[in-house]
């Protein structure tokens, strides 16, 4: 994030006068401020508590995620719903105060750090004040007490609701406006993917707030907060498990990176085509997902493949190049394993065959060969022609989709052709790790092309 | 061998003369508040339905087990007094466990015992301090935090209980060592165990002021705590199976012989709970044995036969280190690159990990070596002759001992 746009401080600006005029009345109001400060300390320990970090999410995670959205649900397990209970117990002004010392005492990781405070601060204080009026006019307060209990439940999700549109009415506008988001995408699916988990938040809430007015006391309010915790410090540690999953996906390609100096840049490149063409199909974001650790794993079987024919200085004998071909059945038979690669275990298998029937390893035609080995073999070919090699410069863009297309039909699918053509019209190609790049630390190259076709012919892929 | 299963046998009787009586005395007696009953019951029975046997998964099915503590340490409901007994709450659990279990069964688990026995005997326990006490002091008598304390001390100590009878009962299933498994059931119970324990605890005087709303309520928390474990459980299968491929990733480029990795590995972990590591330390030793001979993928051209025990030990280090080299890229925990990096080192000089995969691996490549009914006999007398500086004396033995109980076989590749 670059420095802070000054709509974006004043619109800070004006939650944090919001939120001043929420608190305003509490000096005249008589309220149990012993439960005010209990529940306040017990939102600043929540805000500190520590979970386990997630490693390297942002390179490991594939998509970025929003920088209030997603993270807002997963640190929030203990916070909501002392907050939401507070909003129960307390009238608006003494709940909004709850927020304000534990979100002003946080540690704030990025510049400038008074304003993201505040920022902070001001967002949850107008939130709780919003579902802490709704209860309030609607009697929750004594459904709460007596306990009366549908009325409760009834009261306390309008005032779940209250609080999730106050949060993402005011996160979409810090969205739109301070990191350019524009303003349908940033409101778009907020509010469904938050209600889920707030609503959990809020059932602990009501039942803090329940058991805090009955003969049991705080202290067993309290205990509702554990299962909270426990289950939130599950959820960052499956995050830090499928964080290191990844990298353990990554490493696999690097160990063929070992052997053959190209595959790792070609490899994630590969894998970004084929998400850009599965994304252009319209297939399900599952499937995507899966056709990026196709598009990344496709080489994987030149582990199989003895090195000194990897790096072979020299034209490849026909028993040599059969033995280059070997490479996705080893590939297929190294994944076999891995359970939630699903259909990307065959696009492993199938991406070195032909429309024509006329590839390997099975030369199957048509379409027998699986859609997503159609997939990778485009993407596979693209990338290959796309990058610099140490027998050939890189070709431009367009000249690779021309080639393409003058294949498509014998070589390739035009289907999936037609879909890269206009993923790369709408969206550019800008590959994550460039040839270059790859070159500057990456083992000595082979002085030619690794499968030993002419540089000349589209290699669908086998260059790679 | 019969010496062995006596904990199992006193377990498993225990907790059916335990069912047996309190079934009989309930009916006896007729069941007091049907309704409280039921609906407990039906919280259990749909807990037990939604159980799941994972990896690593130490309490299977947290909700039934939250509510049958709760339904044990249940004293008031919406205010006024119950009257339901021990007996009646071991009856309901087990009515409830039992309809819960039946799609288990018909799937052919095989713990389903074990379970049973294991929640009959928690809940039996809890009732029985809890529920005279209570009954004693009067309605009056219990009330504030001083209630939810003792609850809660009651709880830890049904934890604990609870503990010692799954590891003793893992014990006699599997003769793996009890420290070691009493250590990791404690450990485990730290988080989902404090889950359910703490839902337990709140479950039953929320009921005894809102009334039966607080079921479905509370259980929400607690659903969501098990959806967590299971994805996370789900995660770290996976893992598995990725870490799995990246080791048969040598045998594949032919650097190694097929199912080296994974004999190695199992063997290792066998000898690894025989010298009574820990859970952690035993998945560090897993992931190490699978990827100890990734280094040899650097290699142009492979030793023969895989066999790097054979190699001079400059050469063997130099493996080792490019080993370590990558798996430090994997994103494991970095005391595994540290097991890899270390496994050609002089043992006195190696973490115990290092020395299990060193010792193994040598075991796994010279009883190959020597094919026929005499191959494991012999490598493991030129492990022990060896034993000066390479491999170390203790690991050998436990070696020793863990062949000759699984009868000197290896495990076989699949």
């Amino acid at each position: 994030m670059g420095p802070v746009r000054p709509s974006a401080a004043a619109y800070v600006g004006c939650a944090v006068l919001g939120a001043l005029l929420c608190v305003a009345p509490l000096p005249e109001l008589p309220v149990p401020w012993s439960a005010i400060a209990l529940l306040a300390a017990l939102h600043a320990g929540c805000e500190q508590l520590p979970l386990p970090r997630a490693l390297g999410r942002s390179r490991a995670g594939g998509s970025p995620t929003p920088p209030f959205g997603r993270r807002a649900l997963e640190g929030m397990g203990t916070v909501y719903p002392v907050l939401l209970a507070g909003a129960f117990l307390l009238p608006p002004a003494a709940a909004a105060f709850v927020p304000l010392p534990g979100a002003l005492l946080a540690r704030v990781a990025e510049r400038p750090s008074w304003l993201r405070r505040g920022w902070r601060a001001a967002r949850l204080a107008l939130a709780v004040w919003a579902a802490s009026r709704v209860h309030w006019s609607l009697g929750g307060r004594d459904a709460v007490a007596g306990p009366h209990f549908p009325d409760a439940l009834l009261t306390a999700g309008a005032a779940v609701l209250a609080f999730c549109l106050a949060l993402t009415a005011l996160d979409g506008g810090i969205l739109t406006l301070a990191e350019r988001v524009p303003a349908r995408t940033a409101w778009r699916g907020l509010f469904l993917r938050s209600l889920a988990p707030v609503a959990v938040h809020g059932l602990a809430g009501l039942m803090m707030a329940v058991l805090w007015r009955s003969p049991y006391g705080p202290v067993t309010a309290l205990l509702v907060l554990l299962p909270m915790y426990v289950s939130c410090w599950v959820f960052a540690q499956y995050h830090r498990e499928r964080a290191a999953h990844q990298a353990t996906i990554r490493a696999l390609v690097q160990a063929v990176d070992l052997k053959d100096g190209y595959t790792r840049g070609h490899s994630e490149r590969v894998g970004q085509a084929s998400m850009m063409i599965a994304r252009e199909l319209g297939l399900h974001d599952r499937r995507v997902e899966v056709l990026r650790f196709a598009g990344i794993l496709h080489d994987v079987g030149k582990l199989g493949v003895p090195t000194r024919l990897l790096r072979k200085d020299g034209p490849l004998t026909p028993e040599e190049r059969r033995i280059i071909e070997l490479h996705p059945e080893y590939g297929h038979e190294m994944v076999r394993g891995i359970g939630f690669l699903g259909e990307a275990r065959s696009a492993i298998l199938h991406h070195h065959e032909r429309l024509d029937g006329t590839g390997y390893p099975y030369g199957l035609r048509g379409r027998q060969i699986p859609e997503c080995a159609r997939v990778v073999a485009v993407a596979d070919a693209f990338d290959a022609m796309t990058s610099t090699r140490s027998y050939r410069r890189a070709r431009p863009v367009a000249a690779a989709l021309r080639e393409l297309e003058r294949c498509s039909g014998t070589q390739f699918d035009p289907a999936m052709v037609r879909a890269l053509i206009r993923a790369l019209d709408r969206h550019g190609w800008h590959p994550v790790v460039t040839a270059e790049e790859e070159r500057g630390n990456a083992a000595p190259p082979p002085a030619l092309p690794v499968a030993g076709q002419p540089a000349g012919r589209v290699p669908g892929g086998g260059g790679a | 061998m019969t010496a062995g299963r006596a904990p199992l046998v006193l377990a498993h009787t225990t907790a059916a003369l335990l069912a047996a009586g309190c079934l009989g005395l309930t009916l006896w007696r007729g069941l007091d508040e049907p309704a409280v009953a039921l609906a407990f019951g039906a919280l259990v029975a749909v807990g037990e339905l939604s159980r799941w046997s994972g990896i690593g998964e130490r309490e299977p099915a947290p909700l039934g087990a939250a509510g049958a503590l709760s339904y044990a340490l249940l004293g008031q409901i919406a205010g006024r007094p119950t009257h339901h007994g021990v007996a009646q709450v071991v009856t309901v659990v087990l009515a409830a466990a039992l309809a819960g279990c039946v799609p288990h069964v018909a799937r052919g688990h095989r713990s389903t015992a074990d379970h049973l026995t294991r929640r009959l005997l928690t809940v039996g326990f809890t009732a029985v301090c809890f529920q005279p006490v209570y009954r004693q002091a009067g309605p009056h008598g219990w009330g504030g935090p001083a209630y939810t304390l003792l609850v809660v001390a009651l709880l830890v100590l049904t934890t604990l209980c609870d503990a010692v009878l799954a590891a003793a009962l893992a014990h006699s299933r599997t003769r793996w060592p009890f420290g070691p498994l009493l250590r990791d059931e404690l450990r485990a119970r730290l988080g989902i165990g404090s889950a359910v324990c703490a839902t337990g605890a709140v479950m039953s005087p929320a009921v005894a002021v809102v009334g039966l709303w607080a079921l479905p309520v509370f259980s929400l928390p607690l659903l969501l705590t098990q959806l967590s474990y299971r994805r996370y459980a789900a995660v770290r299968a996976t893992y598995r199976q990725t870490i799995a491929s990246l080791a048969r990733a040598t045998e594949i480029a032919g650097y190694t012989p097929p199912g080296h990795a994974r004999r190695v590995a199992a063997l290792s972990l066998a000898v690894g709970r025989e010298l009574g590591l820990s859970g952690p330390e035993l998945t560090v030793l897993e992931y190490a044995a699978l990827m100890h001979d990734i280094g040899q993928l650097s290699l142009v051209d492979p030793v023969p036969a895989g066999a790097t025990a054979a190699l001079p030990v400059e050469e063997q280090r130099r493996i080792a280190l490019l080993g370590g080299a990558v798996v430090r890229q994997t994103g494991v925990d970095a005391e595994v690159a540290v097991v890899v990096e270390r496994q050609a080192d002089p043992y006195p000089e190696q973490p115990v990990s290092a020395r299990i995969v060193r010792a193994v691996n040598a075991y796994e490549e010279m009883a190959r070596e020597e094919a026929g009914p005499g191959g494991p006999l012999s490598a493991l007398e030129r492990l022990r002759l060896a034993c000066a500086g390479d491999y170390e004396p203790e690991v050998v033995e436990s070696l020793a001992r863990v062949l000759q109980r699984d009868g000197l076989t290896l495990p076989t590749a699949g």
